[in-house]
């Protein structure tokens, strides 16, 4: 596949690997916050392939794993709501509640229906007119602009009986509490390329000047990922913390502007709580009050949630990288990816899940 | 987030309002909306996430991107080169 | 073979009593039971010994265990949806499954029961072309189908149809697949390309559909099994790769041979369109079903032949060794990735999900 095949060339990352062990002289710590990047690192054993003094910290990157405990609850309670068509990325459907997810739900009767795009579950809800269509709207950035555009179209057409249950995650803030955080080990990160090829990257510099820490915008495949790697490298040893574009090929400085004048419309920011980490200023999207109409969690009144995370779970601070998953006392025994305890075990990204796929062989590089 | 994979467009169309194409990814053709991308033409290249086109690919800027990657292959081998030449002129 | 049957080009030889629809009365045992198995499977299915309808067949085997053959058995049950897809049907999956299952013994498939739990409101046309698919496989897979059943349940419950068949084979004297043990240096071969079948599904799958020329790999194997038999009569261990794909196969090896097992990924044959799909949906071709492929672990001396009888067989064309069973990390899968690193191969837990992240 074109613009794709080229960057997993085995020869150009070796090459790559061996200009990143030349350059490196000293221990690095560097996080990507991308679930996206984490998963196509461990996929390709991208981390195999880095000198010892390059450490790659896994951050909060998966919407899955920081998806409000809450919100996951409220799903479930919608999903399991009769009458309710309840639609949802495929991601979503395996993490746990306080009690159960929905494939439980679905296994007790609830209608639950896995889409590719927002766009299904819009379709979904002219196909039935007679039925209450939700969709589970979560992710970064990068999955606003389709989000927001399902909700637009569902209120120009009028679909009084399409809602969405909005919970979107944002990068900058999750940066600037990565690096506020105490026992905050990070010293550059990878920014999450499709993120900022919405976005734009003009959120960055301030975050690189404030905190002093490189910040380079980086592509998927393994190449694109040593060559971000490679360049986040080069500017810790030389000393310089500043914003670069390492995927310019898909990442312009002003981003997709029809993306963010819908966002701009469709949403409005808000604090936001992440699973594990706790409330983050201003660093979500709930929808705006014109869309009042078809805001699920305005629509469904569902009441008496109370989060009940499981007390052994320390995914939060596995995804500020202050704790590594095989240093939690319940990874391997209450906890594994069959009886997952926390997020971060279920996501196919998340470090847990990972570390416990890859734990009863040699740890080979820094993970 | 991010799962992203680039195709190219292979016909536009209006579908009640809304820019719609035909994307085809490496053989595998997908209904893709393009209301984000209102200068993505027939032919072009575009990342697609979720059944949405976010970006389009920008052809000089790949090839300048795989053209350092060479770069760094010949910086590669004539640092071996000069390494060769200095254990071979002995201390 | 199109992916959707011309239901009004289905011509019935007698007319049935006006019952386009399945309906409850089908699964009562009186005359509109005997209706659906004299106009729809008797005219598909029809050989001597299941013409006779008894409550069982009786079958004389003894020439074929004779001079030390033994008796193979397989049962596995078909619930697919949709029920016609591109390159097949659940017909052609009841037949060369279960005839899949006897060939990885190294079994010589001769004989299928064929259960159906029918869907009441399935069109009689559409249980028709079932039945004519499951024929028209279990004929070109050498096979008879000898007994059956059906039931109906009620609407709502069934999903058009399921499907059971069990099937009878015989392993001939001196094949002894799975008896010598797996060991480090023994050599995993691919039949040919991975993932075929499940993309075929995904591809028609409400909600994720796609426009591709993918289609099933649905095939009977025994011909292709015999041939690498001829080759070399030592082989380890034959499966084929169904449900939870290669992956499955691959680490369940590991886990009952307790031996490590190696792949390589630039070596695993993959279709580039089931590649694409599988990238835009975030799928792994690993954990994808095939329903016409086999792994095969054979002494690392013999690779060579074996893959060539492979290669001469119609359906072992691609086929390829993918990897080797290793000492180290025992009881595990590891794939050494494109780029010179690697990654553990985990047991799949379940359905695999398309993915956004």
């Amino acid at each position: 596949m074109k613009h794709l095949t080229e960057y997993r060339d085995a020869d150009t990352a070796r090459r790559l690997a061996a200009e990143i062990g030349r350059i490196a002289t000293r221990p690095w710590a560097i996080m990507e916050v991308c679930g996206g990047q984490t998963h196509s690192i461990i996929r390709n054993g991208v981390d195999q392939l880095l000198p010892p003094e390059v450490e790659l910290i896994h951050g909060p990157g998966c919407p899955v794993c920081v998806t409000p405990l809450e919100t996951i609850d409220r799903a479930l309670a919608i999903a399991a709501t009769p009458g309710v068509i309840f639609c949802s990325f495929g991601d979503m459907l395996r993490v746990p509640g306080s009690r159960g997810n929905l494939f439980s739900v679905k296994g007790l009767g609830g209608d639950i229906r896995l889409v590719y795009s927002p766009l299904d579950a819009v379709k979904l809800a002219q196909a039935h007119p007679d039925r209450e269509v939700v969709f589970l709207a979560i992710g970064f950035e990068t999955t606003a602009p389709a989000n927001a555009m399902a909700v637009k179209l569902a209120k120009q057409q009028g679909l009084k009986n399409f809602s969405m249950l909005v919970s979107h995650v944002l990068v900058p803030p999750a940066i600037e509490a990565i690096m506020r955080s105490p026992g905050n080990r990070v010293n550059a990160f990878l920014a999450a390329g499709h993120v900022c090829s919405v976005m734009g990257t003009w959120q960055y510099p301030p975050l690189a000047e404030r905190f002093r820490v490189p910040i380079v915008v980086t592509g998927f495949e393994p190449i694109d990922l040593l060559e971000g790697i490679r360049r986040t490298v080069l500017q810790l040893e030389q000393g310089r913390h500043e914003l670069e574009n390492a995927y310019a090929r898909v990442v312009s400085e002003r981003g997709n502007e029809p993306a963010q004048r819908v966002i701009a419309e469709v949403f409005t920011a808000g604090d936001r709580a992440w699973r594990g980490i706790g409330v983050i200023p201003a660093s979500g999207w709930r929808l705006a009050d014109a869309y009042r109409d078809h805001d699920a969690e305005i629509r469904f009144a569902v009441g008496g949630i109370t989060a009940v995370e499981s007390s052994l779970c320390k995914a939060g601070e596995v995804l500020q990288g202050t704790l590594k998953p095989n240093q939690c006392p319940a990874f391997g025994k209450e906890c594994t990816p069959r009886t997952p305890l926390g997020a971060t075990m279920v996501s196919s990204e998340g470090a847990c899940a990972a570390y416990y796929n890859a734990g009863r062989w040699s740890d080979s590089g820094a993970a | 987030m991010c799962l992203a994979v680039p195709g190219f467009v292979e016909s536009i169309r209006e579908e009640s309002g809304t820019r719609m194409g035909r994307v085809n990814f490496g053989g595998v053709v997908k209904d893709v909306c393009l209301a984000y991308l209102p200068e993505i033409a027939v032919g072009d290249y575009t990342i697609v996430h979720v059944g949405f086109a976010i970006s389009k690919i920008d052809e000089a800027s790949a090839l300048a991107t795989l053209q350092t990657f060479e770069d760094l292959g010949l910086l590669e081998e004539s640092l071996e080169e000069l390494r060769g030449d200095e254990a071979a002129a002995g201390p | 073979m199109s992916a959707t049957p011309d239901i009004a080009a289905f011509a019935c030889p007698l007319p049935l009593r006006d019952y386009p629809h399945v309906v409850m009365g089908h699964g009562g045992g009186g005359a509109l039971s005997s209706d659906l198995i004299e106009h729809v499977f008797l005219p598909a299915f029809s050989n001597p010994l299941l013409d006779r309808l008894g409550d069982s067949t009786v079958i004389d085997i003894a020439a074929d265990l004779a001079g030390g053959g033994r008796l193979a058995l397989s049962t596995d049950s078909y619930v697919v949806r949709p029920l016609f897809f591109p390159g097949g049907s659940i017909g052609d999956l009841a037949v060369n499954g279960t005839v899949n299952d006897l060939a990885m013994s190294g079994g010589r498939p001769l004989y299928l029961t064929a259960g159906f739990i029918i869907e009441e409101g399935l069109a009689i046309g559409e249980l028709a072309e079932v039945a004519r698919r499951m024929a028209t496989a279990a004929a070109t897979a050498g096979v008879r189908i000898v007994t059956g059943d059906t039931k109906v349940v009620e609407r709502g419950h069934g999903d058009g149809v399921y499907i059971n068949t069990a099937g009878v084979g015989v392993v001939p004297p001196g094949i002894g697949v799975g008896i010598e043990p797996v060991r480090p240096g023994d050599v995993v071969l691919a039949s040919g390309t991975l993932g075929d079948h499940g993309m075929a599904i995904m591809s028609v799958r409400e909600g994720l559909a796609f426009e591709a020329e993918i289609v099933s790999d649905s095939a009977p194997l025994h011909g292709l099994v015999t041939a690498m038999l001829a080759a070399c009569p030592a082989i380890r261990l034959l499966r084929d790769p169904t449900r939870g794909g290669a992956a499955t196969s691959l680490v369940e090896i590991a886990g009952l041979a307790r031996v490590g097992i190696e792949i390589d990924e630039q070596a695993i044959p993959v279709r580039p369109q089931v590649a694409a799909a599988c990238e835009i949906l975030g799928l792994d071709p690993l954990q994808v079903a095939n329903e016409g492929k086999l792994l095969a672990v054979v002494p690392g001396d013999a690779a060579e032949q074996i893959l060539a009888a492979m290669r001469a067989h119609e359906y072992g064309r691609d086929a390829v060794a993918i990897g080797r069973v290793v000492e180290r990390h025992p009881r595990m899968v590891v794939m050494r990735t494109a780029i010179g690193g690697t990654r553990v191969i985990p047991m799949p837990l379940g359905e695999q999900l398309p993915r956004i992240c």
